[in-house]
Order: C-alpha cells, then structure tokens, then sequence
C-alpha cells in the first residue's frame, strides 16, 4: 500500500503549481505518480480517458483516480483533500490581500513567464498520452491517430463541444478499435 | 433554504456538469451565481473568475471556494468546494467499480483506446488556443519550448518549468521597467 501522507503531497504539489487549466496538470500527475512508481504510461492514460467522461474538474478526478487505485477508499479521500488544500488556502489568502494581489507588479511578471510555461507542459501532456495511445511501442496506431486528427479539425474548424466530441470518439472507438 | 445548503447545491450542479476543463463552465457559473442567487455582482464575477484563473488549481474549485467565501465566509467556501468536488469523486470511484466489472469487454476497451486518442487531439487544440492569446513576445515562445524540452528529454521535474517560467518572467519584467526609466531620463 503507498502511504497516504505520500499521495497527499503528491496532490498538494499538482495543485500548487498547476497553472493553465487541468490538462497543464497532466505531466505533474505523471510524473508524480511515476515517481512513487504507481503505475504504468498506459494505466495512466486510462486515468485521463475516465477523468473526461466523468463529471468535475480533471485535477479532482485524478486524485480520486489514483488514490483509490493504490490506497483504496482512504486513499481516494486523502489524494482529493490534496489537491483541493492548496486552492483553499490560496484563494482565501489572495480574497484577503485582494486589492496588494491586483496590484503587485512583481506577479504580473511571473504570471506572464508561467503561463507560456504551461504551453509546455500542455506539449508534453500530449507526448506523455500520445505515447501509449498513438504510439505504441514504435508502432503507431492509425486508427488513433486518425480519431486525433478528426477531433482537432472538428474542434477547431466547426467549434464542437470537447465533450459531444469525446463521446462520438468512444463511439467510433468502441466499434472499430481492436 | 439556508445559505449554506444552496452554495453545497449550487456548485453541486456546476461540479456535476464540469466535463473536462472548468472554463467551459463561466457562462453557467455566471448565471448562477449573479442571476439565479444574486450572490455576486456582474463586476465581482468578471473579477473572482479572472483570479481563479491565474490562480492554481482546479478553476471550478477555486471559483466555488472563493463566492462562497463572499457569501458565507470560511463555512460557505467549504460548503461550496465539497458541492464542486463531490459529483467527480463519487463519478470515479463508481466507474473503477464498474469497469472492474467490464474490463475485459472488447467494445469497452475500443472506447477508452477511442477516448485517450480525442484527449490527445483536445490538448492539443487547447495549447494551440492558449497559444495565439499567449504568445506575443519571443521571450514567451522561447519559454514554453524550453519547458517542454525539459519536460519531455531532460525528464526534469514540470515543476522546476513552472518555476523557471516565473523566474524568467520576473526577470523580463524588472528589466522592461528599468530599460523605461533610462528612457525617461
């Protein structure tokens, strides 16, 4: 069993620096959980697969995830109540010194280095689940690369909702993916 | 109703119809807790969600810890963070049970192979759009492909790349400013 006080801080730390929305979490969790050496490239992106077609934010899912998967229901809670700390303490901190936050010119400038940043870790969220998924071994995946390309071009071009597009891709998936 | 159990049901239904990413939740968020319950006004909400987004963390927790805060102070935060969090907690624990079942279905396995595929393409299209609103100087292009070659051949830490990140942006600025004021003078 991994220790809890272990899963707490793995998901204190992917919320604490998780800048730029759930998927800029990604290769946090990955790494994170590849650290303690929970579980395997595929496992994991078996986890994002879930964390999409669930309901609640994608950090929240995760850590539900991979707590439960390694700790059991313990784990589950211990892992969420991690990654929910960090956004309780600095949400109450900055709604306190609200006016000093807006401010500070100092932040402005690190907000504006982290968040191209994040593009970064966006990038490597999709090599970390690219692998795996589009590739396996070497060998790629046509189909999946195919599914890939579809939902870019229909999310790009006729703007369709993540969500419809994630279902029609399970759809297709289901019936010619083997 | 008491204050407290409409923040829980609130954001309840805000967590349970966040798929994916919570920025795609703004609009409902908005007519929420500006319309339906008059909690905030339209300038507080423009205001909370421009915070919570530079902030950390998941955007519907921080969004819902920080009008609940507003509405009913550290118990109303709670309240609306555990509203937020339960719907994807229960969601997953649910599905490991089901698919435990299920695994070794070949149309099940199909879907989530067909799944992972649209998440890969969906990152995808997220950077490219963060992208375009992000990156208008060098120094931020220079930045995120840094990042990601640190992340992805050096195997170094996604921290250390936030990090360094802010660390360069810092840096930029403080110069930006200093190189204004030799041109005043």
């Amino acid at each position: 069993m991994t220790s809890l006080l272990g899963l707490f801080l793995l998901f204190f730390q992917v919320s604490l620096f998780g800048f730029g929305g759930g998927y800029a979490m990604l290769p946090l969790i990955y790494q994170g959980i590849r650290e303690l050496g929970l579980m395997s490239a595929a496992e994991f992106a078996r986890l994002v697969a879930l964390s999409q077609i669930t309901p609640g934010p994608i950090a929240i899912n995760a850590a539900t995830y991979v707590g439960y998967r390694f700790a059991g229901f313990p784990g589950a809670v211990v892992a969420t109540f991690g990654s929910v700390l960090p956004s309780i303490l600095l949400v109450l901190l900055v709604s306190h010194f609200i006016t000093r936050f807006k401010e500070s010119r100092a932040l402005v400038g690190i907000l504006q280095g982290i968040r191209p940043a994040t593009l970064g870790l966006l990038g490597a969220a999709a090599v970390f689940l690219g692998q795996g998924t589009l590739v396996i071994g070497s060998q790629p995946v046509p189909l999946a690369i195919l599914i890939c390309l579809a939902v870019m071009v229909l999310a790009l071009v006729r703007k369709i909702h993540p969500i419809t597009l994630t279902i029609l891709a399970g759809i297709a998936g289901a019936f010619t993916i083997r | 109703m008491k204050p407290i159990f409409q923040l829980f049901l609130t954001f309840l239904k805000i967590g349970t119809f966040t798929f994916g990413g919570g920025y795609a939740m703004i609009p409902a968020i908005r007519r929420e807790t500006v319309l339906t319950r008059g909690w905030v006004t339209e300038d507080e909400i423009a205001d909370s969600i421009a915070i919570c987004q530079t902030l950390p963390g998941a955007f519907a927790v921080n969004i819902g810890i920080l009008i609940g805060n507003k509405v009913k102070g550290w118990t109303g935060a709670l309240a609306a963070c555990l509203g937020v969090v339960f719907p994807a907690f229960v969601s997953i624990l649910l599905v490991l049970l089901v698919l435990g079942q299920i695994d070794n279905n070949v149309y099940v396995l199909g879907a989530l192979e067909g799944i992972k595929a649209a998440s890969v393409g969906l990152i995808l299209v997220t950077m490219y759009q963060m992208g375009r609103g992000i990156l208008k100087k060098r120094i931020g292009v220079l930045i995120a492909i840094v990042s990601f070659l640190l992340i992805v051949f050096l195997n170094i830490n996604a921290v250390i790349a936030i990090v360094f990140g802010g660390i360069i942006g810092y840096f930029e600025l403080m110069w930006a400013k200093r190189k204004e004021g030799r041109e005043k003078q």
